[in-house]
């Protein structure tokens, strides 16, 4: 059985021996794993865990590894979007949010795999292969953030960060077991964090608890100039861990249990639901009617946009470069061999969705769609103080089973796509297996009530059992 | 529907090579994924605005001030094609 050691437990451990064994002891795991998680790990990162033992740094975080996505900025360690085009790639800048942690003592253990440039469901499209499931190395561990959810999951890190476009952290946290929040857009700053589809993205943490959700919140969340989407707002996200949902009303969108929907995960959602109202909460359905349309609006606006963002990696500035006689043949040369079919085929749809003649078909018309769609939630979180139902229709599917058909795998995101058209917050917390593979329920809240999704999802966790689970070792 | 030629042509727009022995692979692809998208024609939207932001906020402003910028070997650091300071690219025109 792998063990899981929070946040507290590290604090504790590291009181005990040190930050540098504590480090040490999660590199040599990493180092034996055959999940494929981390596509590197920082060589300095015993250094920092040393310096916090001697006294150099303290903060809310001092000493705790973490993991980190391969599409958020590290200076000094390489990132690349799992794509070849970024091959050797090293950020001269921190991301905000890096910037935040090692303000706050973090080790960052290293990087974690993900589909290249965040565009995928499943982790397969990575430069470095597919990650795998450490419940059941045959299943894909979700994605984007695969490798940040599945080194969680196998003990390989205590905490990590990924981002999430359409549910890039809340679908691997449900296929593995862990916790994930997809914060308010705004909430975080996203300087630093590669652009994939500017308008729906937001970093996120990703826990075995949701008390080590809140305790990243109040680290990494917070305005920052350089992000001029980013939020003035303060907010105290350890407040919310009360094991109280008394009198919280609960919508239940009948869209989310659509068509396809596996009867395991149907089954372990609405258990969830009975226990919150054993547990003093109310609950009942509701209709979100443009949720059907969501996936094609958000696949035409992220595509859209990143077709606009991927135009900087043209093998100028940094990263693989092909050869050609002029510029405009080395960048279609280095961006043909750069970038892997997916990415390609968002890169094609995008421009095309956005070229003349069809920008008010494609474009326009999503962003028309959006407008519905975000309507839908302010109706429904207006009766409401938060909306439930599975994270993914089904627990993580097999290797392999759908990497060649891209729009079976786009219907996968049916459930998590609107909450980023709409912006607001959403956690992924364990609530039950089907399969032998873990469930995740969503718990969807107002823009910037992460207080209260985050209290029902602690709630939750105190009174029930599934996040005890633990999967096999995976070496 | 998206022809072999269109997509030859938006991978000239996107500046990413198509190979003509790929091409119908690819339309046969993204003709799928179209398809899908023809599904919202159905939505009724006159009247809608569209939505490019959730956020209601305009005009992030900061103020003229000059700060320190990055270093230029920093900028320069992850490319072998420099000069003087430069990045070097094959010509452009």
């Amino acid at each position: 059985m792998v063990t899981w050691t929070d946040i507290s437990g590290i604090k504790q451990k590291i009181a005990e021996s040190s930050a540098e064994e504590v480090t040490a002891s999660y590199l040599e795991k990493i180092g034996k794993s055959c999940i494929n998680g981390f596509v590197r790990t920082w060589d300095r990162a015993l250094e920092v865990a040393k310096a916090i033992d001697a006294g150099d740094q303290e903060g809310p975080l001092a000493g705790v590894p973490i993991a980190i996505k391969d599409n958020i900025s590290t200076t000094g360690l390489s990132t690349t979007c799992s794509s070849k085009i970024l091959q050797g790639y090293v950020p001269p800048y921190d991301a905000h949010v890096i910037g935040k942690l090692r303000d706050a003592g973090a080790v960052i253990l290293g990087k974690t795999n993900m589909d290249e440039f965040a565009m995928g469901t499943s982790t397969e499209s990575s430069y470095y292969g597919a990650t795998l499931n450490p419940w059941d190395t045959d299943r894909v561990p979700g994605g984007s953030s695969g490798g940040s959810a599945a080194v969680v999951a196998a003990g390989e890190a205590p905490v990590s960060l990924g981002s999430d476009t359409g549910g890039s952290v809340r679908c691997p946290a449900a296929f593995c077991g862990v916790v994930g929040l997809k914060p308010t857009y705004g909430c975080i700053s996203r300087y630093g964090l590669i652009s994939y589809a500017n308008s729906l993205e937001q970093i996120g943490p990703l826990a075995t608890c949701v008390a080590d959700i809140a305790a990243l919140m109040d680290v990494i969340a917070g305005h920052d100039h350089r992000d001029s989407t980013s939020i003035n707002r303060e907010n105290n996200y350890s407040e919310a861990l009360k094991d109280d949902v008394n009198g919280l009303k609960i919508g239940v969108p009948e869209e989310y249990f659509g068509e396809g929907i596996d009867e395991g995960v149907e089954k372990a959602v609405w258990d969830a639901i009975g226990k919150y109202e054993d547990m003093g909460a109310s609950w009942k359905k509701i209709s979100m009617p443009h949720t059907k349309y969501a996936l094609a609006s958000y696949y035409i606006i992220a595509m859209s946009e990143a077709s606009s963002n991927l135009a900087r990696f043209d093998g100028t500035r940094y990263g693989f470069r092909a050869d050609g006689d002029n510029w405009h043949v080395m960048a279609s040369n280095t961006r043909a061999e750069g970038f892997g079919d997916e990415v390609k085929r968002r890169i094609l749809l995008g421009t095309y969705a956005l070229s003349a003649g069809y920008h008010d078909r494609y474009y326009l018309k999503a962003l028309k769609v959006r407008t519905l769609v975000k309507q839908d939630f302010d109706r429904a979180l207006s009766e409401v103080d938060v909306l439930m139902g599975p994270t993914m229709p089904t627990p993580a599917f097999k290797i392999g089973e759908k990497i060649d058909d891209p729009l079976s795998l786009y219907l996968a995101d049916v459930n998590t796509v609107p909450v980023n058209l709409a912006g607001v917050p959403s956690i992924s917390v364990p609530c039950g297996f089907s399969e032998g593979m873990p469930v995740g329920l969503q718990i969807i809240g107002k823009h910037f009530d992460e207080n209260t999704i985050i209290r029902a999802a602690y709630s939750f966790e105190q009174n029930t059992a599934h996040h005890t689970r633990r999967p096999r070792e995976v070496v | 529907m998206i022809t072999k030629e269109e997509v030859e042509h938006v991978g000239w727009l996107a500046r990413i090579r198509i190979d003509e022995t790929k091409s119908d692979a690819y339309a046969g692809k993204l003709n799928s994924v179209l398809d899908y998208f023809g599904q919202l024609d159905k939505v009724d939207t006159e009247d809608v605005p569209p939505t490019y932001h959730v956020m209601d906020i305009v005009n992030v402003f900061r103020k003229d001030e000059v700060t320190e910028s990055m270093p230029q070997d920093a900028v320069l650091s992850n490319t072998e094609y420099r000069k003087e300071g430069n990045f070097k690219t094959p010509k452009i025109i």
